[in-house]
């Protein structure tokens, strides 16, 4: 199973992403931003990092790389697209998934174990987790809360499609307590906090995160 | 030579941390006059000549596609004198 990474200028966590898709058991291979060339892959995961300094507005700049055209068309067809953190952020601007993502409400950058819920198990990257389920996985970001308009939150929520939800206490003034949304056909998702960065105890918080990973894996096999 | 303007602004509901950090500032340094601040955005684009009608259109063009965020920004286009 060829699931791959993509890294664009600022990526910081594209070899965090290849580490965990490959201790989940796929090959992880390495994309590049320049070109349009998906090598294949089966799934695709944008990782965080601060692309393109975050000017503009984070990820406004790697919306228009080469290989988001392709990303975009193939995820228009059912094509399996994480993005964590920035690349969240990526996928707004891109249009794929609804809302924005803007300043910290106390404008501070977070980085902290932050307990979540997993509230959508339909979705290719979280199908092995538990409706419900608590996890722990890292937060680290200055530009995350998310906000959207009432009619697309009402839509969110009236479809499911709210996948990661904090728990405990609000970090940063996200609309619903919101930390990860899918698309309608819950293909793309989108989510600030960072599993890879939860894959083993020695690194991490936790294992909690490592489930995205085996999760696309498992649907992969299934199709 | 001409300049055209855009200026980006987060839309009225969007809240935006960052004003409300200078409007909490400016009281610390005795300026007592705000009631209010929006952070935003502006854009100096420089087009040789006077800009033409077509010109104003693509610049509306990529100020919806790349200079705002149309989920959460407003933006105004114009021309400095």
């Amino acid at each position: 199973m060829r699931i791959g990474v993509v890294t664009f200028p600022g990526s910081l966590d594209d070899s965090s992403a290849l580490r965990a898709i490959t201790l989940a058991g796929g090959e992880a291979v390495p994309l590049f931003h320049a070109s349009d060339d998906l090598k294949e892959v089966q799934a695709v995961v944008l990782p965080g990092g601060f692309s393109y300094g975050d000017y503009l507005r984070c990820g406004a700049i790697s919306r228009f790389a080469p290989i988001m055209s392709s990303i975009i068309v193939a995820a228009e067809h059912g094509f399996p697209v994480l993005g964590i953190c920035n690349g969240f952020q990526i996928l707004t601007e891109s249009h794929l998934l609804p809302g924005a993502l803007i300043r910290n409400q106390d404008l501070h950058f977070i980085c902290t174990d932050q307990p979540v819920t997993v509230e959508n198990v339909n979705t290719p990257w979280t199908n092995g987790y538990a409706k419900g389920q608590r996890i722990v996985i890292p937060i680290k970001n200055g530009e995350g809360s998310f906000q959207a308009s009432a009619e697309t939150l009402a839509e969110l929520e009236g479809e499911g499609r709210i996948v990661l939800r904090y728990a405990d206490k609000n970090p940063n003034g996200s609309q619903n307590n919101i930390a990860g949304i899918s698309n309608a056909r819950g293909n793309v998702v989108g989510v600030m906090p960072h599993p890879e960065q939860a894959i083993e105890d020695l690194t991490g918080p936790s294992e909690d995160g490592l489930t995205f990973f085996t999760s696309i894996l498992q649907s992969l096999v299934a199709r | 030579m001409a300049t055209i303007i855009v200026d980006v602004m987060l839309k009225p509901e969007i809240l935006d941390p960052q004003g409300q950090a200078v409007a909490a500032a400016l009281p610390r340094l005795g300026f007592t006059f705000a009631t209010s601040i929006r952070q935003g955005k502006r854009f100096e684009i420089t087009v040789a000549g006077e800009p033409t009608a077509a010109q104003l259109a693509e610049v509306e063009e990529a100020a919806e596609k790349l200079l705002s965020n149309p989920v959460i920004e407003t933006f105004v286009v114009r021309v400095e004198k």
